[in-house]
């Protein structure tokens, strides 16, 4: 077990240095930063001083790969390549562009996202996973059918309408909490709520059919033969033998998600005004900061390739089936 | 004189490879048989007609042209042509003599839609005003004929303006309505008349057998929900068309366009996103997806790595990223686009360009799967101990062979990447801001909600349409997967 989850832990080295050399190309080879300066500065007819001037204080004022002035290690050491993205590596995230440590906001912010993302993922896991066990209950009835068309539709709505439908009508409309904002401790919950409920709300249609899906494989199985056979009640059947074998699916997919929830939910955030990292990254695009969405890049890889290990490892502890090579 | 714009060009080519696969799919059975049981689910047939009438407008607007101006006939001021007019000429505007035979042709793009909307296109109030409404949205200084000042709503420039008395409007509009239905029924008859008759005609019947047989179900395809269908379309155009000669029927936005106008023309995006992505990506994500599964080792290695690190950035990110670059590079090469309509449209190819790149990894990985499996099949065993080449193998065996899943992924991914478009463009990572889309209707209506009374019009049309869209291919998407899915219909 040890040594599987050494090899896969490797395994994720190199995809870790094609991420960053992904958004290496991306953000110094396609766009040089003289660009990026002019960009950042506003003006076509910038002079060269200012945009060097720039370049240095932001720290793109040396080569791309190879620095041929410096001496010893420095050669490669004082390049952008390692300045800005190599660090990473060793999650030094530096300094934003607006001059602020990225790892000290990334640490700051990381809570409230959490606040957000963990609820709405336990809430809506209940409401889900039970809602999915009704329709399968009421199979082949006008419960069924009559749910599958709800389903499909709260599925074709755009997430950003049940936002602005659950802003207008909670906070503007009955004024039962307020509409955005965050505070700190326990006063925070009262901004929670909302973006909670519209958060579990917009996850109803697609979830709660994956689940369908899950529970109907499994009830053709053998097995659920064999205890209707046995003469089990249905609903025994159903909560005693098919909800333990359909969780496996489920549970593997939650825990694949687990370490994704730090990111935030990037629109939910910027529309309630939660100071989260999914706002952050939205500010930093709309600021046109390169270094925090750097940083928000390898971090979501790093959090991505963690997810898949942890779903391996979740896989053998519910699943004597499956066996790890 | 025509303009192809860059996506127009891949809308046509995406339209060919679609004849394509029909015709190929036509004259095989294992490909026949399930676009049959799609053809008589009554679901699916619903949800086609829907979607047939998007495509239908999404492919009058990709028709573009420079409109022609019409030469004034009078006076020397008409000899010179605005500077852009002449530049684009090429032959200069030097002799005005020679300039007055030659066609000449405005720099604007319009397209075929535009052209038919000529009416709601042009009809501009100053800024908001209510579906149906006849006065602003807003209050202004209005002068009376006396001289005095007063503030109140100012009557619309276009909006209920055919009214002698505001007070008839609810008249108006019954009539209208009734008058649009009327017009819309007629020619749904017609056209029934002619498919009844081509129907009754394959069947052999006599047309009035025919008929009721349409009428009581009995026929294979569901002829009923396909004609009821079309009627209700048809109706809510016609009289969406003749309320909108007279009214806003969506109401104006804040600089006093037609909401209508603008919901419309939504579609051809929506649609460029939802198609054009999945045909970017599908050459790449096929090719190397069966590669992978059929040569497996250093090969197999090699593909796994890449779209494992592909997929390990989060896509909003990827796409944020790729987008700033884009504007980077805009901003400083802005000579290089000859006109906002195809900077916005270069944009919208390269939208669509890095959304595939960050979707093709899913297909990629159900290929490699499933010619892991195949390639362990007899007959391709066979094949490669007879000598037949690894191309060959992959052509005439492996890959017609995944088809079905490739078809699947496609009609399944299509909602998604257009409730995507929003998403996106709400975070300024987008579709150009000047281009008509959903996204940017949202992301424009959404500061106008703090208004008091709320300004709702123009979010409820953009999530009408795009809701109205992304069910008919739900829907559609779930009739095609249960009919393609092999595993399912030994379930049943």
């Amino acid at each position: 077990m040890s040594a599987y989850i050494i090899r896969r832990l490797l395994y994720a080295i190199p995809i870790l240095i094609g991420v960053n050399l992904i958004t290496f190309v991306l953000f110094f080879v396609v766009n040089s930063p003289d660009d990026m300066a002019r960009m950042q500065l506003g003006d076509k007819r910038v002079t060269e001083d200012a945009v060097q001037a720039w370049k240095a204080d932001h720290g793109y004022d040396r080569p791309l790969l190879f620095n041929a002035d410096a001496s010893g290690a420095a050669k490669l050491t004082e390049t952008i390549f390692f300045q800005k993205s190599a660090k990473l590596f060793f999650f030094d995230f530096g300094t934003s562009d607006s001059g602020r440590d990225i790892g000290y906001d990334i640490s700051q912010r990381m809570w409230p996202s959490l606040a957000i993302a963990l609820p709405v993922l336990l809430v809506g896991l209940a409401i889900n996973i039970s809602y999915a066990l009704m329709i399968v209950f009421f199979r082949a009835t006008y419960i069924d059918f009559g749910s599958v068309v709800l389903l499909v539709a709260m599925m074709s709505i755009s997430g950003l309408f049940y936002i602005i439908g659950g802003q207008f009508l909670i906070g503007k409309l009955f004024h039962l909490v307020p509409i955005s904002g965050y505070d700190t401790g326990l006063d925070a919950v009262k901004f929670l709520i909302l973006p909670v409920i519209v958060g579990v709300v917009g996850g109803i249609g697609t979830g709660t059919r994956l689940y369908r899906t899950f529970f109907l494989e499994e009830i053709n199985r053998d097995y659920v033969r064999t205890a209707r056979a046995k003469g089990l009640r249905e609903r025994v059947v159903l909560f005693r033998h098919v909800l333990k074998n359909a969780l496996i699916p489920i549970l593997t997919g939650v825990v694949a998600v687990l370490p994704l929830l730090f990111m935030g939910a990037l629109i939910t955030e910027s529309f309630f005004g939660i100071p989260g990292l999914g706002s952050y990254t939205i500010d930093a695009i709309n600021r046109q900061d390169f270094a925090i969405v750097r940083a928000m890049v390898f971090l979501g890889s790093v959090l991505y390739i963690l997810g898949l290990i942890l779903t391996d490892i979740s896989y053998t502890m519910v699943d004597p089936r499956v066996r790890l090579s | 004189m025509p303009v192809i714009l860059t996506t127009d060009a891949l809308i046509f080519l995406l339209i060919a490879v679609a004849l394509g696969y029909g015709v190929y799919a036509s004259q095989h059975e294992h490909l026949r048989a399930p676009w049959r049981s799609v053809a008589r689910s009554r679901v699916g047939v619903a949800a086609l007609v829907v979607i047939s009438f998007y495509v239908l407008i999404g492919l009058l607007d990709s028709m573009h042209f420079h409109p022609r101006i019409e030469p004034v006939a009078t006076g020397e001021s008409a000899g010179a042509p605005p500077p852009e007019a002449a530049a684009r000429d090429g032959a200069g505007g030097g002799g005005g003599a020679e300039s007055r035979v030659q066609a000449r042709y405005s720099t604007q793009v319009l397209s075929v839609l535009d052209v038919i909307l000529t009416g709601l296109r042009e009809r501009q109030e100053k800024t908001f005003s209510a579906p149906f409404a006849t006065h602003l949205f807003v209050k202004e200084a209005m002068e009376q004929p006396d001289g005095t000042m007063i503030r109140g709503y100012p009557p619309l420039e276009h909006g209920g303006a055919h009214l002698s008395d505001p007070s008839w409007r609810g008249v108006d509009i019954a009539v209208r309505t009734v008058l649009g239905a009327i017009k819309g029924m007629l020619l749904w008859m017609a056209l029934t008349a002619g498919l009844v008759w081509l129907v009754a005609h394959a069947r052999g019947e006599a047309y009035n057998d025919g008929a009721r047989s349409i009428w009581e179900g009995r026929t294979e395809v569901p002829w009923r929900v396909a004609l009821i269908t079309p009627a209700a379309m048809l109706v809510l155009v016609f009289v969406a068309a003749e309320l909108a000669a007279g009214y806003h029927i969506l109401g104006t936005d804040k600089v006093g366009e037609d909401v209508f106008y603008q919901s419309l023309k939504s579609i051809r995006t929506g649609l460029v996103i939802g198609t054009l992505t999945t045909l970017v990506m599908l050459p790449a994500a096929v090719i190397l997806g069966i590669m992978a599964g059929y040569f497996r080792g250093l090969t197999d290695d090699v593909i796994q790595y890449l779209y494992t690190t592909l997929n390990s950035i989060p896509g909003v990110l990827l796409i944020a990223a790729a987008i700033l670059m884009l504007q980077v590079y805009m901003t400083n090469n802005a000579d290089q686009f000859e006109s906002l309509v195809e900077r916005a449209d270069l944009r919208l190819l390269f939208l669509c360009i890095i959304l595939g790149v960050t979707s093709w990894t899913g297909l990629c990985r159900l290929l490699r799967g499933e010619s892991l499996k195949l390639r362990e099949q007899e007959y391709v065993q066979a094949a490669s101990a007879l000598g037949v080449r690894h191309s060959t193998i992959l052509a005439r065996h492996i890959l017609p062979n995944v088809l079905h899943i490739v078809m699947i992924t496609v009609v399944l991914d299509f909602s998604g990447l257009v409730l995507a478009e929003a998403v996106l463009s709400y975070v300024n990572i987008g579709v150009d801001p000047t281009m008509n889309s959903w996204g940017n209707m949202i992301n424009s209506a959404r500061l106008e909600l703090a208004r008091d009374p709320i300004v709702w019009w123009s979010l409820a049309a953009a999530f009408v349409f795009m809701f109205t869209l992304v069910l008919a291919a739900n829907l559609f998407a779930d009739v095609v997967r249960d009919a393609f899915d092999p595993r399912l219909v030994r379930v049943k």
